[in-house]
This record gives C-alpha cells, structure tokens and sequence, in this order.
C-alpha cells in the first residue's frame, strides 16, 4: 500500500508556476494558431481602413503610421485578450489550477507573459506592414524600434490579461474589456506612438527618450499592480 | 505524516452556504474518518455539489468552520488544497491540448516526476495526440478521472462519478473506487447512482434542502431516501 | 445621523457666498474679463474632482482589505459624485475654452485628462452593475478603483508631454488677491456639497446592500428520518 505522497509533495515555487503556465498558454496559442492568424488579418484589414479614411496620401499616411500602426494593434489585442480567460473558464480549468494549488501570481506572470510574446509578434508583423503600406522610410536602429514595441505590447498585455480575468464571468465580455482597457492604456498607447514617431521621423531634440521612460514606468506599475490584485480577482 | 486514526479527515460543524436569500447548505455536521468510502445522496439541488464544491475549498462556506486533514481551511487554503482532489462536473483540462499534455501540464504545476501515460491506461484510454475537444462526453470524463489519479489525493472529491459513462464505464468507476480505498484514500463521492454507489461505500448521508436527513450505513440509503420521499 | 444634511446645507451656503462674492463684488479678471469669473465654479470643481477620486481610492483599499460593506457603499458614493463633478468639469472647460480660445474643445491636457477619466471611472460603475453575486461585485468594484485611480497621475503627465496650452495650475497663490478669498469660499462649497451627496449615495448604497445581505434564517432543523426495522 503506498503510502500517501503529497504530504511531502513539494509543490513548486511560484516562479516556476510561472514558467509553466507560459509554456502551457503558448503551447495553447500553437494549437489554436488560427485565432492567431485571425487576428493578424484584422489587424491588417484596420490599417486599410485607416488609409482608406485619409486618401491615398502617401505623405499623410507617413507622417501618421505610427499611430495607425499602434491603434491597429491594440484593436486587435482584444481579440486576443478575451480569449485568454476564455481558455480557462470553458472547462474549469482555472478552478483546477487555483485547486492544484497554483500561486494566482504564477496563473497572471505567466498568461501576462504570454500575452505578451503573441502581442508582440502581432505588433511586428503590424509595424512592418504600416512602414510597407504607407511608405515609411525608417532611419533609426531597428533595435530601437524592437524596444518601443515589446514596450508598448506589455504595457498593453499587463491591464489586458487583468482585466480579461475580471470580465471574463460578465454576461457582456466582448463589450467590457474594451470598455475598461481602452481608456486605462491611453497613456501606454500616445506614449508608444510618440515614441515610435520620433524613430521614424527623427528626434533632433530627443524626446524619444522622455516617452520611452513613461512607457517603463506605466508598464512597471501595471505588472507589479496585476499580480497584487489577481489574486482577490479569482478568489471565491 | 498521515491523519491519525483519532484525527478525522474531514471534521465540518454547523457549515451553511447560502446563495443570495437561499441556504443552499443548513448547518451541516460532518465527520468522515481517515480512509473512509462516504456517499452523499440527494435529490437536485439539495446541496450535494454545494457540499463537495465547500469541502474542496473550491468555494468557501457563509457560516461554519471546516478543518481538513486538522488544519482550517480558511487559513490553510494552500496546504488542504495540495492534499486532495476534486472532480467536479466540469472536467477542469484544456480542450485544444492533447490527454497526455493535460496531465503533464498539471503534474508539473505540482512538482510530481515520472510518466503519466500510466494514468491514462489505467482509465482505459489511448495514448493519441488528438485534442481532448475530438473526445466523447465519456472520454473526457475518464481524462478528468486520470487527472484526479495522477494528482495523488489523500482525499478524493468526486462529484457525480457515474455521469455520462456507458455500462463499461459504470464497472470502471467501481474498480477505481475500490483502489482508490486499497491505496488509503479517503473517498466523498455525491451520486445519484444509489443502488450502485451503496454497496461500494461504507456510510451515506441523505440530504434534502441543504440539511443531512439521514446518516448511517451505506447499504440502506436506498430505504431512507424512500422514507424521505415516502 | 443626518449630518451630512448639515454639511450639505452649509455646503449651499458657502457656495453661494463665493459665487455671489465672485459674480458680483470681485473685480474683473485681469486678462480675460468677465469671462474669468468661471473660474469661481471651474476650479473648485477640479480641486474637488481629483480630491473625490483620492477618497473613493481610499475607499477602494478599505473596501479591499476588509470586505466590509461600509467601506465599500462609500466607495460607490465617491466615485458616482466625482464621475458627475468630472462631467461638471468637461461642460465647464468646454465653455470657457469657446470665448477663449474660440472652440468648445481644445486637446489641452487638462481637459483631455478629464475626458478620459470619465471613460475610466464610468467604467468602474458599468462594470459593477453587471454582477450579482455580493462578493465578486465587492471585489470587482474595488480592483477597477484602485486601478482607475492609479491611472489619473499617468494620464495627465501623458497628455501634458503631448500637448500643452492651458495655463498653469490655478491655487489661490497664483491667483491674485481680491479673487482668492471667493474662491476658496467656493472649493469649501463645493468640497462640502460633494461630501454630503456622497454620504447620502453612500447611505442608500449601504442599505441597499443590507437588504440584499439580510441572511435569510437558517431553515429550521428537521428531524433525522427513522427508518423502523424492516
């Protein structure tokens, strides 16, 4: 008869919950490439949009791509952010996993970061269309431009992952996360533009620098505050 | 360290819950000893899951005290929780990964080494890499059932074991319940399979309106419910 | 208690007083005339505005720390009056930005701060009424305060570094003499009615809430079935 084992389990520390609850939600996000997919055609189709709004301008368009580029991608998180939470709440798993017991803090770091590397990709693929589309002529490192856009992706991704968990039991999800999220990153969001328009039309009097500050310190704020109230979001 | 045979396993006193002006559980007093097979009957809605979903810590009771394993739960959440399990009605995996994945992921969450393909043969399912959303209502059962194995529970929560199975199933859910006793677990099983989960368990409560009606042998749940029902 | 009806009414007082003493006794403002004299009304209401949203912030963490429905009816009676004061406030910035600068809006950074801050904290009241169950709506409420709240100081550096034209910020030091004796009268007016509708909301809010959380008596116990030899 052997004897009962999970009294000297030793449960992981909550960093490696962490861990592993990425590695799940990307494997997840592998699966479920289409919803990816998706998203990156609807960001595409808004930046279209947006050029169809101004006219064919090739210099207006220019002289704005930064923030198509930006609205366009944060458009799209939604799509991405609703689902997260949806993942987790189709078949109990959230439950089982605060059960387990998982740290409520490894179940946000980990999908926040997830979140985070899709977001990321999609924003890429975004910024290299808008420059192609609208003619963009980039003269500053593209290193520089990597930088703004894991940046502003975060700063998107911590509010997003939070707020998806909190309407995620609403009867009205795919109205509230917009509702709340959107007005929440306006400042993540004029900052990530700001930035990026100084990458791509110059910054003779650097105020890229003062922007990019913002920007860390929104995103230090947001992750440090989501894993301070994920855990009273899902607690029963 | 494992509960004492002086120190029961579950030990709940006058636990209620109540959902909006509805007590959904009255003032329920429990004592399951160590090792112990209790079935828990009753009609819809007389708080069986309510009582499970309670002692779980999957929701917390609105009066009452609730020890597992000697500690408090309401102080205590993280270490009862790494001490059972629970299967709730819900299966509690991820659809688009495979079974194998599932049970990986959870293992891993839980620091517990080793294969888990085991588990899955064990509940009589294929090693396959298709996503559990390809599989039957049974077969997702089964994968919820080698979730709870894999885990390792001294105390085993299952809600409702029988639900949607085919006749083999049924025979499944037997055998696993008299291992999970072989191996010293302490099983709370809610069912609404009387005739067959009575002779598998040693005690029964009756519940009816959220309050324990009846509590004695197993075997005669079937004679208490039709008084209650009389 | 009905102090707050005091407070209210030496609200109205002290409201009137500095309007009238602004309207009618203090000189003209010095750059922009008689159209200055909003600012009697528009800078009490900023003060007020931005003081409101520090109590519901405070409200919040109470509401949080301690799950107490006190704490957390006055949260919703701060965060109510200071979205009506932050309205207030957009209408009136509209209205002197029109003789001003001769449009109804301008993407100054202080009015593009109160726009967005009516988005945020109507947020926190739209999120709210779309839960039922008591703890979760608790719990939800406060998390989006705290949240929103954290955001106010955000915004507006955002908005500042994006575009700036509106003058510096108006205390009664920048503001000269004969005009700031009526406009401290006016932010104590207002501060005063502010407080005193919050505790009103925050009073229904509080019974409401009791009504809702009156634990229906427990059901009386029923006694155990017998089940009389067979």
């Amino acid at each position: 008869m052997p004897e009962s084992t999970s009294a000297e389990r030793n449960i992981p520390h909550w960093l490696i919950q962490t861990w592993q609850i990425l590695v799940k939600d990307l494997v997840l996000g592998w699966r479920t490439r289409a919803k990816v997919v998706a998203m990156v055609v609807f960001a595409g189709t808004m930046l279209l949009l947006f050029s169809f709004a101004i006219g064919p301008n090739n210099t207006l368009l220019a002289k704005h791509a930064a923030g198509y580029v930006w609205l366009s991608a944060l458009l799209s998180s939604t799509l991405l952010l609703s689902q997260s939470f949806q993942v987790e709440g189709e078949s109990g798993a959230l439950e089982g996993l605060l059960l387990l017991p998982v740290d409520p803090r490894a179940i946000f770091y980990g999908k926040a970061l997830a979140n985070w590397v899709v977001l990321s990709l999609l924003t890429g693929l975004v910024l290299v269309g808008g420059f192609f589309l609208f003619s963009v002529e980039i003269q500053a490192h593209p290193l520089r431009f990597v930088s703004i856009l894991l940046l502003g992706s975060a700063g998107i991704s911590a509010p997003g992952t939070l707020y998806s968990a909190l309407t995620a039991r609403a009867q009205a999800q795919q109205l509230m996360l917009p509702v709340l999220l959107f007005p929440l990153v306006i400042p993540c969001m004029l900052a990530a533009v700001k930035a990026t328009g100084f990458l791509i039309q110059g910054d003779p009097m650097d105020q890229g620098g003062s922007w990019t500050m913002l920007l860390i310190c929104f995103n230090l704020i947001y992750w440090a505050l989501g894993g301070v109230l994920f855990g009273k979001v899902v607690d029963e | 360290m494992t509960p004492s045979a002086t120190s029961p396993v579950v030990h709940a006193q006058k636990l209620s819950r109540r959902y909006g002006a509805r007590w959904a559980l009255a003032e329920v007093d429990l004592e399951v000893p160590a090792g112990e097979r209790l079935l828990i009957v009753g009609a819809n809605g007389s708080g069986k899951t309510t009582l499970l979903r309670t002692l779980s810590t999957a929701q917390s009771a609105s009066l009452g005290s609730l020890h597992i394993f000697g500690m408090d739960v309401r102080t205590h959440a993280v270490q009862v929780r790494a001490r059972l399990g629970l299967l709730s009605h819900l299966p509690q995996i991820y659809r688009d990964l495979s079974g194998v994945e599932n049970l990986r992921i959870f293992n891993r969450l839980l620091g517990i080494q080793g294969p888990v393909e085991p588990y899955l043969e064990r509940v009589g399912l294929e090693v396959r890499p298709d996503p559990v959303r390809t599989y039957s209502a049974g077969m997702t059962k089964r994968l919820s059932f080698a979730r709870l194995l894999a885990q390792k529970p001294e105390l085993a929560l299952i809600d409702e074991p029988y639900g949607q199975l085919d006749p083999a199933g049924f025979a499944f859910v037997d055998t696993l319940l008299q291992d999970l006793t072989d191996e010293g677990v302490t099983v709370i099983v809610a069912s609404h399979q009387v005739d067959r989960a009575r002779h598998l368990c040693d005690r029964a409560i009756l519940l009816h309106q959220g309050q324990v009606r009846w509590q004695g042998p197993a075997i005669d749940v079937g004679r208490a419910w039709d008084v209650l029902h009389a | 208690m009905k102090w707050h009806y005091a407070l209210g009414a030496l609200g109205v007082l002290f409201l009137g007083t500095g309007h009238a003493w602004g309207l009618f006794f203090a000189p003209p403002e010095f750059m922009m005339g008689d159209v200055g004299r909003i600012l009697y009304a528009h800078v009490p209401t900023a003060w007020n505005a931005m003081l409101v949203y520090l109590f519901a912030f405070v409200a919040a963490i109470g509401t949080l720390w301690t799950s107490k429905s006190s704490w957390e009816s006055w949260l919703v009676g701060f965060v109510e009056v200071g979205v009506v004061l932050n309205i207030l406030l957009c209408f009136q910035g509209a209205m002197w930005a029109k003789p001003t600068w001769g449009v109804y809006w301008d993407w100054d950074p202080r009015l593009t701060t109160t726009a967005i801050l009516i988005a945020l904290f109507a947020g926190v009241l739209i999120q709210r009424n779309l839960f039922h169950a008591p703890d979760k709506r608790r719990i939800i409420t406060g998390v989006t305060a705290v949240i929103a709240f954290v955001n106010v100081p955000i915004v507006y550096f955002a908005t500042t570094w994006w575009n700036s034209l509106h003058q510096g910020l108006s205390s009664p030091d920048t503001v000269s003499n004969p005009m700031h004796w009526p406009l401290r009268v006016s932010a104590f007016g207002v501060l005063f009615l502010a407080v005193a509708f919050s505790a009103e909301r925050a009073k229904q809010e509080r019974a409401r809430l009791e009504r809702e959380d009156t634990a229906p008596t427990l059901p009386l116990a029923q006694k155990q079935l017998e089940l009389g030899a067979e």
